[in-house]
């Protein structure tokens, strides 16, 4: 039996991605569901470098696992008093959100296999001579190249796949800089330091 | 076996995707704890940026006539930052207010006065 590599690992990146998503919704530690979400957002970069992003891959580890997720634990840390470790759901609360949770998935799968089907297929009966041509290329294994220099052109402005015409991503960049500068100044506003409560008599009961 | 031979195909990467995505949203929906719902909304984006990777992808797609270019592969860029952005405006929120009500559970955030 010829194993191809590709879809072995594609296969283990897959599994380590979903099982540890769904570790994040199982467990009721909150120190725990933030390192389950790391390893979770590592395997979708893992993911990312399979389906031949690598710019979008590489800069997943490092601003998504190595920023946000920094990030979140730094919140965790900040707030980790023993009564707030693992804050547990009720019964009912669970039923209903697997109740909705299922039938989300079963609405989403059957989607998304069809629409990958139709992507798949395409028609076998146009056998113009145009068409000959990129259909032998697509027979076999598509090789990647690296896009780390084609992503760099398109946000400067200049669309550097070849693609239908349509601009570059200038704008986009350009909003989103202004935006990241609005969202630091913000966040930095929000959370100066200020005169801190005390806790609730309940809850300094318990330690 | 036919996973381990057969190649692999975008329904692939969209079922993973839309799994993460449904566990972000039930993360969401259920978690008391408000950095819980923040780990949802990133699993929410996690899945999305599968999807838009996997559509922006030259290797998965076969279909000459529904190549997307790096159009799909750009917009993910632009969600990993966002993303990046509103968690960390969330996480500015989430300490306020701890710091002013000294919990975290949102069920106690039930009033709108300060």
């Amino acid at each position: 039996m010829e194993i191809n590599w590709h879809s072995l690992y594609f296969l283990l990146f897959a599994s380590i991605a979903c099982i540890f998503a769904l570790a994040v919704v199982f467990t009721a530690n909150v120190v725990r569901m933030a390192f389950y979400l790391m390893l979770s957002l590592a395997a979708t970069a893992g993911l990312f470098f399979l389906a031949g992003a690598d710019f979008v891959g590489a800069m997943q580890l490092v601003l998504y696992v190595g920023g946000t997720l920094v990030l979140l634990v730094f919140g965790v840390m900040l707030t980790a008093q023993s009564p707030f470790i693992s804050i547990r759901t009720g019964g009912g609360d669970w039923v209903l959100a697997a109740i909705v949770g299922g039938l989300f998935l079963a609405v989403l799968i059957p989607a998304a296999v069809q629409s990958g089907a139709s992507h798949e297929n395409f028609p076998k009966n146009v056998a113009a001579s145009e068409e000959d041509a990129v259909s032998a290329d697509t027979a076999e294994e598509p090789a990647s190249e690296p896009t780390a220099a084609r992503i760099g052109l398109a946000l400067l402005g200049a669309p550097a796949d070849g693609s239908k015409g349509g601009s570059g991503y200038l704008l986009p960049f350009e909003i989103i800089s202004i935006h990241l500068l609005v969202v630091l100044v913000g966040a930095a506003y929000l959370a100066r330091p200020k005169r801190r409560a005390t806790p609730e008599k309940n809850v300094a009961e318990e330690s | 076996m036919n996973l381990l031979t057969d190649p692999v195909t975008i329904s692939h990467y969209l079922i993973v995707g839309s799994v993460m995505f449904v566990a972000g949203a039930v993360c969401m929906a259920t978690k008391r704890n408000a950095l819980g719902v923040l780990m949802g909304i990133e699993l929410v984006l996690n899945g999305a940026n599968i999807n838009f990777v996997a559509f922006g992808s030259e290797i998965l797609a076969r279909n000459p006539h529904y190549r997307l270019g790096l159009d799909g592969q750009i917009i993910a860029l632009f969600v990993i930052v966002l993303a990046a952005a509103e968690a960390a405006v969330a996480l500015a929120i989430v300490l306020n207010f701890y710091n002013n009500h000294a919990t975290v559970d949102v069920d106690r955030a039930d009033e709108l006065k300060g």
